[in-house]
């Protein structure tokens, strides 16, 4: 019997809380994901489980290199998180974490549409659980909208599953088309999770609402496991080039908007989702590589972004970049980190970020995109402006804000450091990381040309960056999305609304009882002590009515 | 003098023009370069010379351009949504 990874990660969070000693849920929280990593690589390939259900045939565990990689890099984040979240004192964050990303896993090792739904849906529950763990009203508002986007589009997939089985009689999760209602909708579940448009403002809206730790888990599981599921079930698909095209420039011009540090950092989730969008929508086996690894490197370098980020809110208390600046003389080794994510999220040669990206630029160049390639070679010079310089000058250079914290402690300090090893080591040495791709890899990301036409964009984009800085100043402002139907112009129209309705309401009672006691006094009137209806009438009158009856019959019988 | 003895040396009004004279000479240096390797160009016009280097910044200052724009559309204090944020 094989033990299922995403059971070790769920069940073992149901049980962590319940723990006695606040050591033992430490030790446990990063056992967990290790045992789970451990057990991802005992997969073999095709099916290891099957259940019979009604007249299904479930297949909860199947293995694959897409699903191992996928798989390996959830147990990775889950421990570096669980590390990171060591000094969390909400008993309830780590072990919805844990069982947040045990769900991923499940998703990532579904044979079947059912258990995709499934795990689906118990990621939507523990994320939630995890932004309302910071305990704050804010993260409890956000958590309630987050939670009813993606019911929404858990309903919309579901009713996709549901008419995708119906039409096909197959549960396999495999390659769809998207030709029928039911396969539309599937495909549009999956988006909503990718934070694809209309939809986008979720991402943004929530993660940055979760606590200094619980933000560093929210920035891995959903997103990717939107991108594993379009991988799997929709490569090719011409439309994600559009929609992936569409949420890279919306990443970039709302991060250079926006003032709240982890919030820029959830804005360029987006952006880096719309790459490996793109990557699936092209579709040959080096974007869909490009969009694997993509996944894989960006995990990490988010996680690191998120962390270094984290450790400032942690020691400041603060997340306004109005409020913060000049923190790398007094945190050295949190500016470091922040500042090596900041270069791998901008695919900057020598890291991890470089060898991922590019391959899905050279497929859209090998397929003669020319739009597709002059958008990915703007939108790489783009990164580098919103999250690459933009984060880390703003958090940790800028002006002085006279802030002086210390670095974060040796807990939350090493999994930033393992994690920068890791954005380094996978830009030198991308062999290990090309190996677990799911198509093999005839791609060589260090020529001559690639690192100086690289560095030529990147660079230059620095340029732009110090030359306009007058244009980025930081305000404090938010920037409307199409949140604003349901944060601000639903509930006003429901307050307009609210008055007319209840004026129509009271007129309709109004006349509701007015006919009704109408009905009763006509009905008092008839049958009521001295109605018509209700007298006793003497038996003489009775006999002289039957003899008028009678002679009546008799009359008209009479008649020719 | 006493100031720059206060402020981190990276701080310093020295520091920060040495630092946009290396700057400068690298971004010299990634364009001269494209003389050095051997570009294989996909489409022809990634084959003109500077091409990253000009599109890369032309690009950003459009995007910022855009976002400044589009910003005085959909800016809002950061209370508009109530004591929430």
């Amino acid at each position: 019997m094989i033990l299922h990874p995403a059971l070790i990660l769920v069940l073992g969070a149901l049980v962590l809380p319940w723990l006695p000693h606040r050591g033992a849920r430490q030790a446990a929280s990063l056992a967990l994901p290790l045992a789970a990593l451990w057990a991802v690589w005992q997969v073999p390939d095709g099916s290891a489980w099957q259940l019979h259900f009604l007249d299904y045939t479930l297949t909860p565990l199947a293995g694959d290199k897409l699903t191992r990689l996928f798989a390996t890099i959830f147990a990775l984040m889950a421990a570096a998180g669980a590390l990171f979240a060591l000094r969390q004192e909400s008993r309830v964050e780590v072990p919805a974490a844990l069982f947040y990303a045990g769900s991923a896993m499940g998703v990532a090792f579904a044979g079947d549409l059912i258990t995709v739904f499934i795990f689906w849906e118990l990621m939507a529950i523990a994320s939630t659980l995890v932004i309302w763990s910071a305990g704050s009203r804010a993260s409890y508002s956000a958590s309630m909208r987050y939670l009813s986007i993606h019911l929404l589009g858990g309903v919309v997939l579901m009713a996709g599953i549901a008419g995708h089985v119906a039409a096909t009689g197959s549960l396999a999760f495999t390659h769809m088309t998207p030709d029928s209602g039911a396969s539309w909708l599937i495909l549009a579940g999956f988006l909503v999770n990718a934070g694809a448009p209309p939809l986008s403002a979720w991402l943004p809206d929530a993660y940055p609402e979760a606590s200094w730790s619980g933000t560093v888990f929210l920035s891995a599981f959903t997103t990717k496991t939107a991108v594993y599921v379009l991988l799997r079930g929709f490569p090719g698909t011409e439309l994600l080039i559009w929609v992936g095209m569409f949420m890279i420039f919306y990443g970039i011009v709302y991060a250079l908007l926006e003032n709240d540090m982890r919030r820029i950092l959830a804005y360029s989730i987006v952006n880096q989702v719309g790459f490996m969008v793109v990557g699936i929508g092209i579709g040959t086996e080096m974007a869909l590589n490009g969009a694997a690894a993509h996944a894989f490197a960006h995990i990490i370098y988010k996680a690191l972004l998120l962390m270094s980020a984290g450790s400032v809110l942690y020691r400041t208390g603060r997340r306004k970049c109005t409020d913060l600046g000049g923190l790398f003389q007094s945190m050295p080794v949190t500016a470091f980190c922040g500042i090596i994510g900041a270069l791998a999220i901008s695919s900057f040669p020598w890291t991890s970020g470089f060898v991922s990206k590019s391959m899905i630029s050279q497929a859209a160049g090998d397929e003669h995109l020319q739009y597709v390639w002059l958008g990915l070679a703007a939108a790489s010079a783009g990164v580098f402006l919103h999250a690459g310089i933009k984060f880390p000058w703003f958090v940790f250079f800028q002006k002085d804000s006279g802030l002086r914290p210390a670095d974060p402690p040796a807990s939350m300090q090493i999994p930033m450091i393992l994690f920068s090893a890791l954005c380094i080591g996978l830009g030198l040495f991308p062999a290990p990381l090309y190996a677990l791709l799911p198509f093999e890899v005839n791609y060589a990301p260090y020529s001559g040309a690639h690192v100086v036409t690289q560095l030529q964009l990147l660079l230059f984009s620095g340029l732009a960056f110090f030359v306009m800085l007058g244009f980025l100043k930081r305000t404090l402002t938010i920037s409307l999305d199409l949140d604003w139907f349901y944060r601000m112009f639903a509930p006003r129209l429901v307050n307009l609304l609210t008055p007319l309705l209840t004026g129509v309401i009271a007129g309709l009672e109004r006349t509701a009882a007015s006919v009704a006691q109408r009905a009763g006094k006509t009905l008092h009137r008839h049958h009521g002590p001295q109605g018509a209806l209700a007298r006793t009438w003497p038996t003489g009158s009775m006999a002289f009515w039957t003899v008028v009856m009678l002679l009546a019959w008799l009359a008209l019988y009479y008649l020719p | 003098m006493r100031e720059s003895t206060e402020k981190h040396w990276l701080l310093r009004p020295k520091t920060i023009t040495l630092l946009w004279r290396v700057f400068i000479a690298i971004l010299a240096a990634t364009v001269i370069a494209e003389r050095v390797v051997h570009l294989h160009p996909h489409f022809g016009f990634d084959g003109w010379f500077g091409f990253h280097a000009w599109y890369g910044f032309l690009a950003c200052a459009a995007m910022i351009i855009f976002a400044k724009g589009l910003g005085l559309l959909i800016k809002r204090p950061d209370t508009y949504y109530g004591d929430d944020q």
